[in-house]
């Protein structure tokens, strides 16, 4: 496993075309290739490096989070989240932005990400995941949980997977927030 | 302990300064409570979110949780939330739909959507020769002394007497009419969802940062500055050069500089009410706006619709519990839940009658502004709690409200501000006279 995080994160691109090469539906590989993607996906929150994580996006992506699981589309309704790039580039830069006053204090997060099925794949290789989070958060000295399921639609491309759509459906996504969210969940 | 202070409460609000304990002490909270947010009028929903007989919304007044409920003959009653058995609470969701009747879940008293007691188990054999019956107006669920509706807001209040809602309103209504009117058919809708957000700090932070306009361009600058870089890039691209009006509502956040908010104008009225002008008064001339203006002249003719559309108006603040956003269509309505936390329940409408793409441009800012994602209200809420957290200290006594004092313009029982002083404290300044006023009020 050392090894082989280690030669991971020397070559990126290498790997990101490793996993991102088309396999039989449903097939060890793709599940294995999807659950690489979305831990790693989840290791860029935690990190912040979050020009890398809008990067995983494809030029037409969306990062969806609706207040309740009956939405079917984010057009024309209330949303927690319904961000195209350039609006996940706008709350990017927000967060970057030295007087961003809201990320002065101390914060972190951590997710893990797990129950990952791969619910379909396409002949094109696109692959349709779902999987559930639960993301610890730490303010000061406050702590929140966040918790919920990802439902990922992925295309392959030349540096791997990208996204086309994240719905994230979050089982307290209609409880009071107390402070609100800064960023992806 | 409480009432002693009572005497000297007058003491704690100067013309330009307010005693920090306003803000932290729990015994002032306690008679603000009883003689502010459960005497006067509070907003309870709008009457769309119960279209049915037996839909019903909780709402917190003050420390009460009450019941906006939908009746059989259509009017909408509000009740304590509480059957008057055993004082079980009586419906322990947010919303829902009682059915023909209220129903307790502990021991099946029924009760009719007006409160009115229809039904006890074992009324004849468990009951009979007790004073326990329908005669009682004890074995009623409690109903709000008195519940009004503005064009279709729901307000109510815990105390038999005082102003109308129409006196209380006072000019403030123009948050109702403005939002409104801007509908071809002249009414507005819910749009079913709340978002609920919690900030920890006193309610009176939020009400004061509402239209102070001199903040936005301090606390919101990383937003604004973001949302203008990422604009223009659009624009560079787009065949037309424009990017969403949605960019533009967050990036005038860091374009309209300190300076420029001076040009605003704030309208302060008795009862603690203010309004904010400008900003938001500007008409974009794309083809939704004019599809939407077409629709507007046939319903209420041109002269009628240049009347309405020209109601130039950011904000309007009702005192002590609601922030109108009147023309993106937008509410927030303040809950206080304890001298240091405070609910926000914020939601959209639509107007009735206007195009899709009306509603769309509005429900931007209500996502980008107003969710609980906002990329702008999370440097307030930062600010809300660091503002608590000083006055909780020993490091001062007071809070000023200073801003361009002695330049305000009283005409009519309202101040306006001067020109070129739309950033004054002038609402902060109102907002704590009714406050002396509410608390040192004899009944």
């Amino acid at each position: 496993m050392a090894k082989t995080a280690r030669r991971s994160r020397a070559k990126p691109a290498a790997r990101r075309r490793a996993t991102g090469r088309a396999r039989a539906p449903n097939g060890r590989d793709t599940q294995h290739a999807v659950e690489q993607f979305l831990y790693r996906q989840a290791e860029l929150l935690d990190e912040k490096r979050w020009d890398e994580y809008v990067d995983l996006f494809t030029d037409d992506g969306m990062y969806w989070m609706p207040p309740e699981p009956s939405h079917a589309t984010w057009e024309g309704m209330p949303a927690i989240f319904a961000e195209d790039k350039n609006l996940m580039t706008v709350r990017m830069k927000r967060v970057l932005h030295p007087d961003a006053w809201s990320q002065r204090p101390l914060w972190g997060t951590n997710h893990v990400v797990g129950n990952v099925v791969v619910e379909r794949e396409l002949p094109n290789g696109d692959v349709c995941v779902r999987s559930r989070f639960h993301m610890m958060e730490l303010r000061r000295d406050d702590v929140r949980h966040f918790a919920g399921a990802y439902t990922h639609h992925l295309t392959r491309t030349r540096d791997g997977f990208r996204i086309k759509l994240q719905r994230v459906d979050m089982t307290n996504a209609q409880a009071a927030y107390d402070y609100v969210l800064q960023v992806w969940v | 302990m409480l009432h002693e202070r009572v005497p000297s409460l007058g003491k704690y609000v100067e013309p330009d300064r307010v005693r920090r304990e306003v803000y932290t002490d729990p015994a002032i909270f306690d008679l603000e409570m009883e003689r502010i947010h459960e005497r006067f009028w509070i907003y309870c929903g709008h009457e769309s979110q119960v279209p049915k007989a037996g839909d019903y919304y909780a709402v917190q007044i003050g420390r009460q949780p009450m019941l906006m409920v939908r009746a059989n003959d259509g009017r909408v009653n509000v009740l304590y939330n509480r059957c008057p058995h055993r004082g079980n609470m009586m419906c322990g969701d947010r919303s829902g739909n009682a059915g023909d009747f209220f129903r307790c879940s502990y021991h099946a008293w029924t009760f009719h959507h007006d409160g009115r007691l229809r039904s006890i188990p074992m009324q004849e054999s468990g009951y009979a020769g007790t004073r326990w019956g329908k005669d009682n107006p004890d074995c009623s669920m409690k109903r709000a002394a008195r519940v009004e509706n503005y064009r279709g807001f729901v307000f109510a209040s815990l105390a038999p007497d005082g102003p109308t809602l129409a006196e209380f309103l006072g000019e403030s209504r123009v948050a109702f009419d403005d939002m409104c009117d801007r509908a071809p058919e002249g009414e507005v809708e819910i749009v079913p969802n709340c978002f609920r957000v919690i900030q920890r700090s006193n309610w009176k932070i939020f009400l004061e940062n509402q239209l102070d306009a001199l903040h936005p361009s301090v606390t919101h600058q990383s937003t604004g500055r973001a949302a203008h870089e990422v604009e223009k890039i659009i624009a560079a691209k787009a065949k037309k050069g424009e990017a969403p009006l949605s960019y533009h509502m967050l990036s005038a956040f860091a374009t309209v500089t300190i300076d420029k908010w001076d040009g605003f104008q704030t309208l302060n009225y008795p009862n603690g009410h203010c309004v904010l002008t400008g900003y938001m008064g500007l008409r974009p001339q794309d083809p939704d706006t004019l599809a939407y203006d077409k629709i507007m002249i046939e319903a209420y003719g041109r002269k009628r619709f240049e009347e309405i559309i020209g109601v130039n108006i950011h904000h309007v603040l009702i005192y002590p519990g609601l922030s109108v956003q009147s023309p993106l269509q937008q509410l927030r309505a303040v809950r206080p839940l304890g001298v240091d936390r405070t609910l926000t329940e914020i939601w959209h409408f639509r107007l009735k009658g206007a195009p899709e793409a009306i509603y769309r441009r509005s429900l931007a800012y209500y996502n980008l502004v107003n969710s609980p994602s906002t990329l702008v209200n999370a440097d307030d809420l930062e600010n809300f709690w660091k503002c608590h957290q000083g006055l909780a200290s020993d490091g001062g006594d007071w809070v000023s409200f200073g801003r361009h004092m002695g330049r305000d313009l009283e005409r009519d029982g309202r101040v306006e501000t001067a020109p070129n002083c739309g950033t004054s404290e002038a609402p902060m300044r109102n907002q704590m006279k009714a406050w002396a006023q509410y608390m040192t009020a004899e009944r």
